[in-house]
Formats: structure tokens, sequence, C-alpha cells
């Protein structure tokens, strides 16, 4: 059930993630939570304090964590492991490839701050590509949890699943969208909005500039549709085709590059099965750099007006 | 105290070097080429490993009281292939079939097709760290299994192997018992010449680790080493062999053209008549 009106979370998304980690180990007795020196920023020392024995921080050796990582899973534990996006996903890239996903492992990965939300670390920091490694990875589940009421979900997907997955995960403040208790399935995109003229297809942090700016369209007339694609890999391809018929136009939305992210994968879906008008919302083959997170929407166009214009852009193209 | 293997214990298992060797000849030459050298340089562990030391069950791979074993120079798969058809865990016949079209028997080692390997390898280095979890996950639930990882000289430059050299004696992985191939010889030519890695015991000592460096063709002295090291109380094993690349046959011998060569079947029949002869000598 999407909120009547989204506004920001009242507790931070890591806390969140720790509260669950701890919920599911009670239940999980394999669950391990591992890192490479970035507890502290990741707000999972109290998982430590509980369960010093099923906590591994390995010290800045994202390679070697994920390596272990992959050992640990075929001793029958379940390693959640954690760095920051650009990290887990281009410095452990092998491994994840190789001793992870190749090995048929069973390795939890969290990478956190994903593009623009990681503001002042600036573009060193900051993944526009994280998930799109990842979607070429076979095999690789790859998901952006939207708000705390699906991240809690996707937690317990992730712990009773096994299999490679990656989760991208934003620290701090996100929009709560969904009511608590709602219900999801990884794979299936939501539909938050209904609509007739245009579909937005959005994900993480664009899923609320998704929101306002349908409402900014409905007030001049445009009926938009709202899909959340927080599952970007296995991709809901049926929404994304009765999408296509229905609505005749396309904008997706994302916090990350289009090349190789949700602009391309909902692509390369609705040339192969019904191609109609759709616009890019996200980085355009640009880096990084630091700033606040309005800052940054600017910069790199995913304000709520990039996304109005994207669609009457795409509408007058039918 | 220590046990030492009896000279016929000892004889039994350089003969099983040796099949081994020959095994690994042959599945190489029926494709043309391969990974002969560093292949042929740890048989005489594989031998000691899987006829002596591990605690393994051919017939249940998967044996939870088993110890593994992480051949994280995964290009090396020939002999650990050999090794396992010969202690049963699946048809010599699929020998034949390395690395041909549909084979279960890929050209570097892999878990999920090949009854009795534990990881999968390819990518150097990478080896270490899984074999590091696993012996972490054993550890964590008080498991006596033993975890037995084996590195190349060459495969020691990537940083990788020394991440997990950190973190072995940090969790005091002394079920961990590693070993070094050093044949002083990679794809390219010398180590030295490459790029030198210097006193590996002082390197893997200064980490924290247990180390200890023998002939690595001497199964008396490896033997004792790995008593030596299962002894440890809190510390992982590096156990440094000093070998021959493409020991056993003398045309590669501690060449450069030992890696990979190409395998006619008139180099086989000569490899193989060394080998035999060999045999005959033990």
């Amino acid at each position: 059930m999407v909120m009547k009106e989204i506004r920001p979370e009242s507790q931070e998304m890591r806390a969140a993630f720790c509260e669950t980690l701890m919920e599911l180990a009670e239940e999980y007795k394999d669950l391990i939570v591992m890192d490479a020196d970035l507890m502290g920023a990741m707000g999972t020392k109290p998982f430590q304090a509980k369960y010093p024995e099923r906590t591994v921080d390995c010290g800045i050796q994202e390679a070697n964590m994920i390596g272990v990582a992959a050992g640990l899973s075929l001793t029958g534990k379940i390693p959640f492991a954690h760095t920051f996006g650009p990290f887990m996903s281009r410095r452990a890239c092998d491994q994840i490839f190789l001793s992870g996903a190749y090995a048929k492992a069973n390795v939890k990965l969290i990478g956190s701050d994903p593009g623009i939300t990681a503001q002042t670390n600036g573009g060193t920091h900051m993944p526009f590509e994280d998930m799109g490694i990842m979607r070429g990875t076979p095999e690789m589940t790859v998901i952006e949890p939207t708000d705390i009421t699906m991240l809690k979900y996707v937690l317990r997907y992730m712990a009773g699943h096994y299999g490679m997955q990656y989760m991208r995960l934003v620290r701090k403040q996100c929009m709560k969208i969904y009511e608590d208790g709602t219900e999801f399935e990884v794979g299936k995109a939501v539909t938050v909005r209904d609509g007739k003229d245009v579909t937005i297809i959005a994900s993480g942090f664009c899923v609320g500039q998704a929101i306002k700016a349908a409402d900014v369209l409905e007030k001049e007339g445009i009926q938009a549709r709202i899909l959340d694609m927080f599952t970007w890999k296995p991709l809901d391809e049926d929404a994304i085709i009765k999408a296509a018929k229905e609505t005749g136009a396309i904008v997706s939305a994302e916090n990350h590059t289009v090349t190789t992210g949700l602009g391309a994968a909902v692509s390369e879906t609705v040339v192969k099965n019904c191609p109609v008008p759709m616009e890019l919302i996200g980085i355009q083959d640009r880096f990084g750099q630091v700033g606040t997170l309005d800052f940054l929407a600017e910069q790199y166009h995913l304000t709520v007006e990039d996304i109005v214009e994207a669609a009457k852009k795409a509408i007058a193209r039918k | 105290m220590s046990q030492m293997l009896s000279e016929e214990k000892v004889k039994e298992l350089k003969r099983f070097s040796k099949k081994i060797q020959m095994e690994t000849m042959k599945t190489i030459c029926e494709i043309g080429m391969g990974h002969v050298g560093g292949s042929l340089s740890i048989s005489d562990l594989l031998a000691l490993l899987y006829d002596q030391e591990m605690k393994i069950d051919p017939k249940n791979p998967k044996w939870e009281e088993r110890d593994w074993l992480v051949l994280s120079k995964g290009h090396c798969a020939p002999a650990l292939y050999s090794t396992l058809a010969l202690k049963g865990y699946f048809p010599m016949e699929w020998l034949m079939t390395v690395n041909k079209n549909n084979t279960n028997l890929p050209s570097h080692a892999d878990r999920l097709k090949v009854p009795g390997v534990d990881m999968t390898t390819g990518s150097l280095g990478q080896g270490s760290s899984a074999a590091a979890g696993i012996a972490l996950g054993l550890k964590m639930e008080d498991k006596p299994n033993y975890v037995y990882l084996i590195l190349g000289d060459g495969e020691c430059q990537e940083g990788q192997v020394w991440e997990a050299a950190l973190f072995a004696p940090q969790h005091k992985l002394n079920h961990l018992i590693a070993f070094v191939d050093l044949n002083r010889l990679q794809l390219d030519g010398f180590t030295d010449d490459i790029c030198a890695m210097g006193d590996m015991e002082a390197k893997f000592t200064d980490f924290g680790w247990y180390t200890q460096g023998v002939n690595g063709h001497d199964i008396q002295a490896i033997h004792m080493a790995i008593e030596n090291a299962k002894r440890q109380p809190e510390k992982p094993s590096m156990i440094i062999l000093h070998t021959i690349k493409g020991n056993g046959w003398s045309e590669i011998a501690g060449k450069t053209n030992s890696h990979a060569p190409t395998v006619s079947k008139e180099q086989l029949a000569q490899a193989l008549a060394e080998m035999e002869e060999a045999y005959a000598q033990i």
C-alpha cells in the first residue's frame, strides 16, 4: 500500500538495516555480518556488540572480504557483506563474479551510498555504475529498496534465498513511500500509481521524484502511471510490456548511469517487445562530484522538473 | 610425537605421484596442450595429501567430516583431476575429456562440475580468501576439519594473497594449512626476472604464519611439515615447497617453456617412458 502522502522516513536506512539484521539473526543462526572497516559508517556496531562471534570486520580489504564470504557460505554460513557501493562493485568485481556467482556461492552483497546519495563523499565514492556491473553478472539478483518497509522485506528475502544478491542501499535519509506491512515480491514491479498517458519506471531515490512529477503532470491533465522497479534483475518484463501497450510512452528514472542501468534494462525489453517512445532520466555518462542532494539532483538532471519534461517529451513523440 | 612415514609408504606415495604425472600427461596430450609444468610440480604434494594426510571419502565427496582442499592455482587442475580419478571420485575415462566440449573437467578447477573439488578457482589469488573463509566457517562451529590451500609462487604476485595472508592469522585459522609451489617460474619466464618476491618464508612469517620451507619433492619432509603444522594452536601454517616446474619430464623441467607447452604424441611417449623408468626405480 502506497502512503497517501509521502514523507521522509522517521529513522535512517542504516538503523533499520542493523535492526532487521539483528532480528533475522535470531531466526537464521548462520547469518554473519561482514564489513571492510565501515561498520561505524553503516551503523552495524550494535550487531557486533550483540553477536561478536558472528561479525567479521575484515579491515580494509574488500576483495578478501568477498572471497572469505564465498568460503564461509560453502560451510553453510549466510554472510551479509557491506562496503560502499563503488568498492563493492568495482573493487571486488572479479571476486563477486568468480568466487561468488560463477562458483554459485551464497553471499548477500550490500553496496551503500548509491549514486548522488554519496553527497559530500564525492566522485570517488559515488557509484553510478554498481547496478550495471551486477546486472552483467549471470544469475545475480539486483535490488534497490525504495524505503524502510521494503528494505525489511528485501533483507528477509536475501536471508532466506540461496544465491548471490546485490542490494544498493541508501545509508541515511530516504522518503517513506509504503505503509508499514506492505507486501512485495522480488521480480515484480510495484504499481505506485495507475495512469494511461505515460509510464514512469523508477527506482530508489527517483520513486519519490516520480510521485512528485506525476502530481505536477496531473494538474496539467496528464495521467502518469508509476512503476517502482526495485528489482532490476530479474526484471519484471510483463509490467514493462503492459505499460508500453497501455500508455504508449515510457520514462525511466534512476540514480545511476542510464548506459548500463535501469534505462538500458527497460529499453532492452521495450525494443524487443513493443517499441514506444522512451526518455531516459539518469546519469548521462558522467563522473560524480561533491555536493548536497538537491544540488546533485540538479547537476545530473534527476529533479522533479526533469522527469515532468521527459514525460511530456515522450508523450509528444507518440 | 610426529610419526614419520615408513619407507614403504613413502615409496607407495612416490609411485602414486608418478601415476598422477602420467595421467596428467595423457590428459593434456589428448587436448594437445595445457598447464603441464605447474601440474607436474605439485604431484608429490597431491599424492601425499590425498593418499595419506586428508580425511576423505571419494564415494561421498561432500562428506561433512572431510578435509577440504582449495587449488588456488586453478590452472593446474589436470593434476588434481588425475589425483581425484585415481582415488575413485569419478571414472578414469573422464580424464580423456578434459577441456573438450561438454566436459565435466574444464581447464580450471570447478566445484560444481567435478566431484571432490571444493572450490572453483582460476582467477589467481582468489582461492586464498575462499580457503580462509572455509576455515573460518568451520572454526566458528568448532569443527576439526583441516583446509588445505595450494598457491603458485607467481600467483603470490596478486595482492589478494596478501590480504588473505593478513586475515588468516588475525582470525587464528590454525586449521588452514597452505602451500606455495615455489618453482620459480611463471608464464612469461623466471619470477625473479618479472616480479621478484624475495624471501617468501620471511614474508609469511612476518604476516603471522607458522612458516616452514621444505623440498617439495621430498614426501617425508612435506609430511613432517604437515605434522608440525597440525600442532599449531593458533597460527595458520604456510609450507613453502621448493619445487621444479615440469618435474619428471626433462624436456621442460625447470625451463621457461614449462608453463603451458604443446604435447604431441611423440612427446607424450617420451615423457611416459621417462616417468615409467622413474616409477620402476622407486
